[in-house]
């Protein structure tokens, strides 16, 4: 990484050395290591390191402890998809949209997502992971669409504030029609509710299994834009005065977006607040350079979800706090701060 | 949504009058039309009773027996359709017009989510029923709100940050609904989920007498603190320059509007977007650059009652809460309107 065409040069001062941003991303890929192994390991029922390793060597499905393992192993497996998911698609939203507010919950996205699911369930029968998460892409990108289109009308284009408060708006009407449909369905209702919350609980290996490779397709993608995301952040004309294709680029990364959005909320739920988190703290670290940028919220996006799924099993015991509700309560105070202290424009 | 406004000096005069007669006109057929509504919805159930029949009940003429059934077990509901369908109108009317973006309505900017989760947390986690609920539904609006203008005041506090602190507010109360439902049974959970979409069932005249005393109260306030908007309306500055107290008139405003809202969710339960279309659209209807406050109110409770009638009757098998009427309604508006005013350059 010597070359540096792809930075705004004004900011390049800004930028760290190489050498600190990669070791940066070893301690970071460390880390991730270090949560999924507590997420292995705690729980309502506390498990020796060794045992787990045991049931790494030797896979036992008599024995009692090795299930909880292997159950706790799928949990968390389903928590690095979902984290890495939904912060690469903030970073990737903020960067098509130049907007600092841009998060796949705050814009309404995976309401749309889990709007769409909930009718895949309760009007048309669909039962499979791989029957629904077409649904979930479908909801995702049509709020997408509608979001940005209508935020982006009038004086000013598409302004943090329309944009939010499209989002808003749109989750607000989603969540009313979620409700109604839900209501004439009590079958739905009681599987339903458990996955609204956003909860990486119960999720087995046959939801996972099937949906992981749409996230992994997602993140590969993703990892490739950030050349066309450092010049769509000079703003179009500039971009496309570099040789950028700008329409296309913006086209290509929504739709990494949503796909990356609609698989994660398929299999954790509407999560908020993941990619505002990365995205932010990412940038903190890296500078404005978006090919650090996006690897970065690649591993953050775990370390945040795994945490905040062990500190919801560790406060709550013997129950557990579910990982969107975690999310939401550490969020909101985020975003508060941000709206305070931070200039809206800024990015 | 203000209109071209004539401003040749000899017709100055004239075009306001006609506005003002339009207004009154406007305020006029909707309390007809609403009077009406109220009446059909009275008049239908389970025994058909016919509008004369219905009319001469409420004015105190037993008819054929009719008048329990009327008065006792249909009128409660019907009126509390309308107050509360007025009080979530005028509400949403001042929030909109204080915040200048049509899309800042109470449902949206997190207050009626306080009311929300206050209420499913006295229903669900501490097992209360009936009158208690509504009141920590009301405290958990006015508490909310509380904490929204806390948070957004920097120096004075201006319309985005309110909204985006709204936002903000609204995700972790959501969060806090979901969590309830998640921990109780599906029977409870589903009588929270009834609630939460807002229902007029089982409304008696206990809750009219609350509903319409709190009311009584707010509602002339609220009018009298309405006097502020059309110049807040034109930029802090010029209201300013005009004699407005500008934070004084701003919290008056907003604490009437919250009061409003709350005792509405507190009713009937957050009903979606009656408080969001009531104001953009007695706009249009009364036209001119004022702000419809008595317009607003009067289509609240009109949209109320004839979606509680649809509710209620359009279906043959099922009854739904009101809630569900007014979203399905609700949410297409929305989107037209979100892109109408963002493109006439009043989205924020």
């Amino acid at each position: 990484m010597t070359e540096r065409t792809g930075v705004p040069s004004g900011q390049r001062r800004r930028a760290p050395a190489t050498y600190r941003l990669t070791a940066g991303l070893a301690g970071l890929a460390v880390l991730v290591l270090l949560v999924s192994v507590l997420g292995v390991v705690i729980g309502a029922r506390p498990i020796e390191l060794s045992v787990a390793l045991d049931a790494l060597r030797a896979y036992d499905p008599g024995i009692a402890e090795h299930q909880v393992i292997a159950d706790r192993a799928v949990r968390t497996l389903a928590g690095l998809l979902v984290g890495a998911a939904l912060g690469l698609a903030g970073v990737l939203m903020q960067g098509i949209t130049r907007n600092p507010l841009a998060d796949p919950g705050l814009l309404g996205i995976n309401a749309g997502a889990a709007f769409a699911v909930v009718c895949a369930i309760a009007l048309f029968g669909v039962t499979t992971a791989l029957g629904y998460v077409w649904f979930a892409f479908a909801g995702a990108l049509f709020v997408a669409v509608v979001v940005y289109v209508v935020g982006s009308l009038g004086r000013g284009g598409a302004t943090p504030v329309k944009v939010a408060l499209a989002g808003a708006a749109v989750s607000a009407a989603l969540v009313a029609l979620t409700t109604a449909v839900l209501l004439t369905d009590s079958v739905t209702f009681d599987q339903h509710r458990f996955w609204t919350v956003g909860s990486l609980a119960g999720r087995d290996w046959d939801l996972v299994a099937p949906l992981a490779p749409f996230v992994v397709a997602g993140v590969v993608a993703a990892l490739f834009l950030g050349r066309a995301l450092n010049a769509l952040s000079l703003g179009d004309d500039v971009a496309s005065g570099l040789g950028q294709r700008v329409g296309l680029a913006r086209a290509v990364t929504a739709v990494v977006a949503v796909v990356l959005c609609g698989s994660a909320t398929a299999i954790a739920g509407p999560i908020w607040f993941v990619g505002l988190f990365v995205a932010h703290l990412a940038r903190l670290v890296t500078g404005p350079d978006y090919r650090w940028i996006l690897p970065y919220s690649l591993l953050l996006g775990p370390v945040l979800v795994l945490a905040a799924d062990v500190l919801g099993r560790v406060i709550a015991q013997p129950g557990e706090l579910q990982v969107g509700i975690v999310l939401s309560l550490l969020g909101s105070p985020f975003l508060i701060l941000l709206v305070r202290y931070r200039k809206l424009s800024e990015l | 949504m203000p209109t071209s406004l004539d401003t040749r000096p000899p017709t100055v005069a004239r075009t306001r009058g006609r506005k003002r007669s339009r207004s009154t006109v406007v305020s006029l057929v909707l309390t007809a039309a609403g009077f009406l509504a109220l009446c059909v919805s009275v008049s239908l159930g389970e025994v058909t009773i016919p509008l004369p029949d219905v009319v001469r009940a409420l004015f105190g003429d037993d008819a054929d027996g009719m008048s329990y059934i009327v008065t006792e077990l249909r009128l409660p509901r019907a009126l509390v359709a309308v107050l509360a369908g007025a009080a979530l109108g005028l509400s949403g009317a001042i929030f909109q017009s204080l915040v200048r973006n049509p899309l800042a309505s109470p449902d949206i900017i997190g207050i009626t989510g306080g009311a929300s989760a206050a209420a499913v947390v006295a229903l669900l986690l501490i097992g209360l029923r009936g009158f208690p609920v509504s009141l920590a539904a009301f405290a958990g609006a006015l508490a909310t709100a509380a904490a929204i203008y806390v948070l957004t005041w920097r120096k004075g506090v201006t319309g985005y940050r309110l909204v985006l602190v709204g936002v903000a507010m609204g995700a972790m109360l959501t969060s806090i609904v979901s969590y309830c439902l998640t921990r109780a049974d599906v029977y409870d959970a589903r009588e929270a989920l009834v609630w939460l979409t807002g229902s007029l069932n089982a409304k008696t005249w206990s809750t009219v007498q609350i509903l319409g005393l709190s009311l009584a109260l707010i509602v002339p306030l609220a009018l009298l603190a309405g006097r502020w908007l059309l110049p807040l309306e034109l930029g802090d500055d010029t209201a300013q320059a005009l004699g407005v107290p500008l934070e004084r008139a701003r919290m008056g405003l907003i604490v009437a509007a919250v009061a409003l809202a709350a005792a509405a969710t507190a009713a009937v339960g957050p009903v979606a977007f009656v408080a969001f279309v009531s104001g953009p659209i007695a706009r249009r209807l009364a036209g001119g650059p004022g702000i419809a406050l008595v317009p607003s109110a009067l289509v609240g409770a009109l949209v109320m009652t004839v979606s509680d009638l649809v509710a209620q009757h359009a279906f043959a098998s099922v009854q739904f809460p009101v809630g569900v009427i007014t979203a399905i309604v609700g949410a297409p508006y929305l989107l037209w309107l979100l892109a109408v005013t963002n493109r006439v350059g009043r989205g924020g």
